[in-house]
C-alpha cells in the first residue's frame, strides 16, 4: 500500500471536489437554495466541453466556455424559475429535481449512452515524480487550479464592492434594497457564478472522470457531503470540507474496504448530529 | 407389443400434425404476427448497453425483413429504467397486456433475477444476456436461454491463457463490488489457481467510484492486474491507471474491453488482453453482415450487448422454424430453442447445454491500434467453451456459487 | 344537503375503486392500479412528516426498504406471513425511532441532510451486508399471504387487499390530522417557538409524527414486497427517496388527496406512459417544472384553486385583473424555520 500516494491524492481529489462543490456552497450559503441540479450542471459542462473539443477548441478554452455556457443556463433557471420561489424549499426541490431529470435525458439524447473520454491536455499528460512518488501531472494542475479559484473567489467575496453587496444582500435583503442595491440582480449573478463553476469543474474533471450518463447522480451526493462537512454557507468551509472528504475517501476506501459505502456518509451523519450547522457554518440553520 | 397398431397410430398422428400444419397455420401466419418483447434500458446510467441491445434486435429483424419462420414479427419494447421493480412492471406489460410470444432481455442480472420466477410462472420463454450464474446452474429457470454466457464463462479461458501462455504466476483482481464482479473473479481464481497461479489480492471498488486511486495504490508486486469492470467504469479505470504511471499488464473480462467501448478508449487500452464470447473481428459471413449492418445503421462497431441480442434473435428464429412458426406450446417452443444448434453466427458455431446456457467459442484478443483505430485482434480461440469449463458438472454444481468470499483467498 | 352530497361522492368513489378491476379488464392495468395504491400509501405516510410537520425527509425509502427487507428475510427464514409482517413493522418502527432521534437534531435543511445520510447508510448496508441481504442480487420470495384463506396470487384479489390497506391508511391519516394531536403537529410546523412557550413538547410531537410516518412507509414497503415478490438495494436508493418526495410535493403537501395524485402521476408516467413516450423521463421532469410554474402549491390544491376561480367567475362575472387566479406566493413552504 502506497500511503504517500494516498496522501498526495487526498489533496488532488480534494481540489477537484472543491471545484465541484464551490458553486453549490455559494448558492446554498448565500441564497439558501438546495440546488439539486448541481450534479446535472457539472455533467452538462463536461458534455459541452466534449463537443467544443471535438470542434477543435483547445482544452482550457473549452473549460472556460463550458463554464460560461452552463452559467448562462443557470442564470435562466434562476430568473425564470427559482426567482418565483423565494424561501419555498419544497418547490425548489421539485423544480431542481425536475430540471435534473430533463437535463439527464436531454444529454442522453444529444450525446448518446457511451462514455466519452476527455483527453488530458498534452502538457500535463503522464506522471511526475514528487518526492519520490509517481503522481499524475494533470492532478497537480487540478490542485493549482483549485487553490487559485479558492483565492479568487474568496477575494471577490471579501475584498470587492461586489462581494460586499452580495454579503449585504444575503444578510439583510430589505436593508440592502433600501440602500439601493439591486438584490435580484445580485442573486442572478450568484446563481450564474455557482452554475458556471459547476460547468467548468465538469470539463476539468473530464480527463479524470470521463463523461457518461449517471455522472450527475454520482457527483451530487459528493457535493452534499463536502458542503455539510465543511459547513453550509461558507466558501472557506467548502474548501476545508473538500480536503476532509479527499482524505476520508482515499484512506477510507483503501484501508477500510468493508466500510467503503459509508466512509463518507457516516462522518457526515456524525457531524450533522453533533453540530447540525456544520463545522464552519453560521449558527443559524 | 402391437407394432401394427403402433404404426397406425403413429401414421394417424403424423397425418393430424401434417393437417394441423397445413390448414390452420397459413391462416395464423397471415393474421397473427409473432410478438417479441424486448426488455431493455433506455434511460439512466445503464442506457449505454440497453441502447445497443435495442440496436442489435432491430438490426436482426431488419435483416430478416421482419419475418420469422414465415410469420410477421412484431417488436414491443419495454424500458425498465434499469431497476428491478421497473423490470417487473414492464415484464407484466409485455406478458399480460401485449401477450408476447417470448421475451429478449433484460440487461442486468438484478433485473433478470427480479422477474425470473414471474416469467417461469407464465411459461414465457426468455432469452437474456444477463450473466447471473445460478440462472443456469443451481436455481435453473426452465424457460431461460442464454446465448452470451455466464459471468465466469469467458474468465475461465482467460485464466487458463494467463497461466499457461502468458506465464503469469501472480495477479491482483479488481472489479466492481457486485455479483457480476464476484462471479467473474471467482471463475478466474479457480482456473488460475488450478494452473498453479496465485491471487495476491481481490479488490472490490464500489460501482460508483469516481477516483480509483485508493485501489491503484494497492496494485504492485504481481505479474499482472485482472480487470472485470463494466459499463462506463473500464474507461475511467484504464485512464486513471495509465495516468498514475502504472505499467503492469492488464488482462480483462469481456465487457471490460467490449468492442463497442473501444471508440471511447485512448492509447491506455493498447496491449490489453481480454477474453469474450463475442469478438467483432471474427471472420464468419453472418458476423460480417452483422458488423457491417451495425456500422451502416448506427455508426458503431458492435460489442457483446448488440451481438447477444442479434444471436438471441437467431436462436428464436431457428426454434420457430423447427416448430413450424408455432409458439402456443410453450414447452415445445422452449425445448426447440434449447435444441438449437447453429453453425454460422456472429460468434461462430454454438449450441446449448441442458440448462439452457450456451456452449460456444471464447476469443482471446489483444487490443491494437490499426489505421488509427483501436481494435481487438483475436490471438487464440478456445473452442466449445461451456459454463462448467473443463470441470465436472456435478462437482461444479455441488460447490457454492462464485461470490465475494468464494473461492476464498489462499494464505 | 351538503353533507349528503359529500357522502354520496365518497360512496361513489369507493364504488368506483372497488369495482375497478371489473371495468379495467386487463390484469396488467389492475396491477398498475395496485402500484398506484401502494405508492399512495407510501406518499401519504411521508406527507405526515413533510406536509404536517414541515420536516422534509429524503431518507424515507430507507424505512420503506427496511420493512420490505425484514419481511423478505423473515419469510425466507421460514416464518409465516403474520410473523413476517409483524416483525417487519416492529423493526421498521425501531429504525424509524432511531432515524427520528438523529434527524430531529436538525431542522430545515439540517433535517434533510441527516435523512439523506441515513438513507445512504441503509443503502450501503443493503448493498454490502451480503450474508443478510444477498447484495445487489436482492431477495426473492415465492409466496403472497392468503388472509382468511383468500389467495392473493392473482391481480384482482391483490388489488382489493391493497385497496383495503390503502383505505385504512387514508382513514387513519385523516383521523390523525383532524385530531388534537394533528393540530398541535401543525402548530409545531407553523409556530414552533410559540408551541414551546405554550408548554407543548415540540420534540416529542415531531418524534411521534415521525414514527407514524415511518409506520405507513413500512406498510407500503410490505405491499411493495408482496407486489414485486422481490427487494434489492435499489429499493432503498436516494433516487427512490426523491421519487416519493416528488409525489408528495407535486400532488400537494399537507393535503389528503395530494400524495395520492402525485403517486398516480409518477406511477403512470413511469410505467404506462413510458411505453408510448420514449423520452418519458424528460417529460416527467418537465411536468414537475410546469407544476411549479402553474400550481406551485401542488396539483390538488392548485386544481381546486383554479376550479373555485372558474366557478366564481361564472357566477359573478367579475372583470379586470382581480379575476386572475392568484398564485399564492411561496405557498409550498418548507416551513421548517
Amino acid at each position: 500500500m502506497n500511503l504517500w500516494l494516498l496522501a498526495a491524492n487526498s489533496i488532488a481529489f480534494g481540489g477537484l471536489l472543491f471545484l465541484l462543490s464551490a458553486g453549490f456552497a455559494l448558492i446554498f450559503g448565500l441564497m439558501r437554495i438546495p440546488n439539486l441540479t448541481h450534479g446535472s450542471l457539472f455533467m452538462l459542462g463536461a458534455y459541452f466541453g466534449v463537443s467544443l473539443i471535438s470542434w477543435g477548441v483547445g482544452f482550457w478554452l473549452a473549460a472556460l466556455a463550458g463554464g460560461v455556457g452552463v452559467a448562462v443556463l443557470g442564470g435562466l433557471i434562476e430568473r425564470l424559475l427559482l426567482r418565483r420561489l423565494p424561501g419555498a424549499e419544497l418547490a425548489q426541490v421539485l423544480v431542481t429535481l425536475g430540471l435534473s431529470f430533463m437535463i439527464a435525458d436531454a444529454c442522453l439524447m444529444q450525446w448518446g449512452g457511451d462514455p466519452i473520454s476527455i483527453e488530458t491536455p498534452a502538457a500535463l499528460r503522464g506522471a511526475s515524480r514528487v518526492a519520490g512518488v509517481a503522481f499524475p501531472t494533470y492532478r497537480l494542475g487540478v490542485i493549482v487550479i483549485a487553490v487559485a479559484f479558492a483565492v479568487v473567489l474568496w477575494a471577490m467575496l471579501e475584498r470587492t464592492r461586489l462581494g460586499a453587496m452580495i454579503r449585504a444582500g444575503v444578510d439583510d435583503p430589505m436593508m440592502a434594497r433600501a440602500v439601493g442595491i439591486r438584490v435580484p440582480l445580485l442573486f442572478t449573478l450568484v446563481f450564474c457564478l455557482g452554475s458556471g463553476l459547476a460547468g467548468f469543474a465538469g470539463v476539468i474533471g473530464g480527463p479524470i472522470l470521463s463523461v457518461y450518463p449517471g455522472l450527475d447522480q454520482d457527483m451530487l451526493p459528493l457535493a452534499l457531503v463536502v458542503v455539510i462537512l465543511g459547513g453550509s454557507g461558507s466558501l472557506v468551509g467548502a474548501f476545508v470540507g473538500s480536503f476532509v472528504v479527499g482524505v476520508l475517501y482515499n484512506f477510507g476506501q483503501a484501508l477500510l474496504p468493508e466500510l467503503a459505502y459509508v466512509v463518507l456518509f457516516l462522518p457526515m451523519l456524525v457531524v450533522l448530529v453533533v453540530r447540525p450547522a456544520g463545522l464552519f457554518g453560521r449558527s443559524s440553520p | 407389443m402391437a407394432p401394427r397398431v403402433g404404426r397406425r397410430t403413429f401414421a394417424k398422428r403424423v397425418g393430424a400434425a401434417a393437417l394441423a400444419a397445413a390448414l390452420p397455420m397459413p391462416a395464423i401466419a397471415e393474421d397473427k404476427p409473432i410478438k417479441i418483447g424486448l426488455l431493455t434500458v433506455k434511460t439512466g446510467p445503464l442506457a449505454q448497453g440497453g441502447i445497443q441491445m435495442e440496436q442489435g434486435t432491430n438490426l436482426f429483424l431488419k435483416h430478416r425483413g421482419h419475418k420469422l419462420a414465415g410469420r410477421k414479427a412484431e417488436l414491443v419494447v419495454g424500458d425498465t429504467g434499469g431497476n428491478p421493480a421497473g423490470t417487473k412492471t414492464k415484464a407484466q406489460e409485455l406478458i399480460e397486456r401485449d401477450h408476447v410470444d417470448f421475451i429478449v432481455g433484460p440487461l442486468a442480472a438484478f433485473e433478470l433475477l427480479a422477474i425470473s420466477d414471474y416469467v417461469a410462472q407464465h411459461k414465457c420463454p426468455i432469452l437474456s444476456l444477463a450473466a447471473a450464474e445460478d440462472m443456469t446452474q443451481r436455481k435453473p429457470n426452465p424457460y431461460f436461454v442464454r446465448a452470451s454466457g455466464t459471468s465466469a464463462q469467458a474468465m475461465h479461458p482467460l485464466a487458463d491463457y494467463a497461466a499457461k501462455e502468458l506465464k503469469y504466476k501472480s495477479v491482483i483482481t479488481v472489479t466492481e463490488d457486485f455479483a457480476f464482479g464476484y462471479e467473474q473473479m471467482g471463475g478466474f481464481q479457480r482456473v488460475f489457481e488450478d494452473a498453479g497461479g496465485k491471487l495476491a489480492k481481490k479488490l472490490w471498488p464500489p460501482i460508483v467510484t469516481p477516483d480509483y486511486t485508493p485501489y491503484l495504490a494497492q496494485l504492485s508486486g504481481v505479474d499482472a492486474v485482472v480487470s472485470g469492470f463494466a459499463g462506463s467504469n473500464p474507461l475511467k479505470f484504464m485512464k486513471q491507471y495509465k495516468d498514475q504511471g502504472l505499467t503492469l499488464p492488464i488482462i480483462a473480462g469481456s465487457v471490460a474491453m467490449d468492442d463497442a467501448l473501444l471508440k471511447s478508449f485512448g492509447d491506455e487500452a493498447v496491449g490489453t488482453i481480454s477474453c469474450s464470447g463475442y469478438t467483432a473481428d471474427l471472420d464468419t459471413p453472418s458476423n460480417k453482415k452483422f458488423v457491417e449492418g451495425m456500422v451502416a445503421d448506427y455508426g458503431n462497431i458492435p460489442g457483446i450487448y448488440a451481438a447477444g441480442l442479434y444471436m438471441s434473435g437467431m436462436v428464436a428464429e431457428a426454434a420457430l422454424e423447427k416448430t413450424g412458426g408455432k409458439t402456443d406450446d410453450k414447452e415445445a417452443f422452449i425445448a426447440a430453442m434449447r435444441g438449437v444448434s447453429l453453425t454460422d453466427t456472429p460468434r461462430g458455431p454454438f449450441h446449448f447445454d441442458h440448462l439452457g446456457n450456451v456452449i460456444g467459442n471464447a476469443f482471446i484478443r489483444r487490443c491494437e491500434r490499426k489505421d488509427g483505430k483501436l481494435v481487438n485482434t483475436t490471438i487464440k480461440t478456445y473452442k466449445d467453451v461451456g459454463q462448467f469449463w473443463t470441470f465436472d458438472e456435478k462437482w461444479f454444481l455441488a460447490q457454492p456459487v462464485y461470490s465475494r468470499d468464494y473461492p476464498p483467498l489462499k494464505g | 344537503m351538503r353533507r349528503l352530497a359529500a357522502l354520496g361522492s365518497l360512496l361513489l368513489a369507493l364504488g368506483l375503486l372497488a369495482s375497478l378491476p371489473a371495468w379495467i379488464g386487463n390484469s396488467y392495468y389492475v396491477n398498475i392500479a395496485s402500484q398506484v395504491l401502494l405508492y399512495a400509501v407510501f406518499a401519504l405516510g411521508l406527507n405526515v412528516i413533510v406536509g404536517y410537520a414541515g420536516l422534509v425527509s429524503l431518507g424515507h425509502a430507507g424505512l420503506f426498504g427496511i420493512a420490505a427487507y425484514s419481511g423478505a428475510i423473515l419469510i425466507t427464514a421460514g416464518y409465516g406471513h403474520f410473523v413476517a409482517i409483524a416483525g417487519a413493522l416492529v423493526v421498521t418502527l425501531g429504525v424509524a425511532a432511531l432515524f427520528a432521534v438523529l434527524a430531529l437534531r436538525g431542522t430545515g435543511l439540517g433535517f434533510v441532510m441527516i435523512t439523506v445520510a441515513l438513507g445512504q447508510i441503509v443503502w450501503g448496508v443493503a448493498y454490502r451486508w451480503i450474508s443478510l441481504t444477498n447484495g445487489d442480487n436482492g431477495v426473492s420470495i415465492t409466496s403472497r399471504p392468503a388472509p382468511f384463506g383468500l389467495s392473493l396470487v392473482d391481480a384482482n384479489p391483490f388489488y382489493w387487499a391493497t385497496l383495503v390497506v390503502f383505505l385504512v391508511a387514508v382513514a387513519a391519516i385523516a383521523i390523525f390530522v383532524a385530531s388534537p394531536f394533528g393540530a398541535s403537529l401543525r402548530g409545531t410546523r407553523d409556530q414552533p417557538r410559540r408551541m414551546n412557550a405554550l408548554g407543548y413538547n415540540v420534540w416529542l410531537i415531531r418524534f411521534l409524527a415521525f414514527l407514524f410516518s415511518g409506520l405507513w412507509s413500512g406498510v407500503a414497503g410490505l405491499l411493495f414486497l408482496y407486489y414485486n415478490q422481490f427487494v434489492s438495494p435499489q429499493t432503498v436508493a436516494l433516487t427512490a427517496s426523491a421519487e416519493v418526495l416528488l409525489m408528495v410535493i407535486s400532488g400537494g403537501t399537507a393535503t389528503l388527496l395530494g400524495p395520492i395524485a402525485g403517486a398516480l402521476l409518477v406511477v403512470i408516467m413511469k410505467n404506462v406512459a413510458s411505453g408510448y413516450i420514449e423520452r418519458w423521463n424528460f417529460v416527467l421532469g418537465a411536468i414537475f417544472v410546469a407544476i411549479v410554474i402553474f400550481m406551485p402549491e401542488g396539483l390538488v390544491p392548485g386544481s381546486l384553486r383554479l376550479w373555485r376561480w372558474a366557478t366564481r367567475r361564472r357566477r359573478q362575472h367579475p372583470a379586470g385583473p382581480a379575476a386572475m387566479a392568484p398564485v399564492p406566493h411561496g405557498s409550498i413552504n418548507g416551513g421548517a424555520q
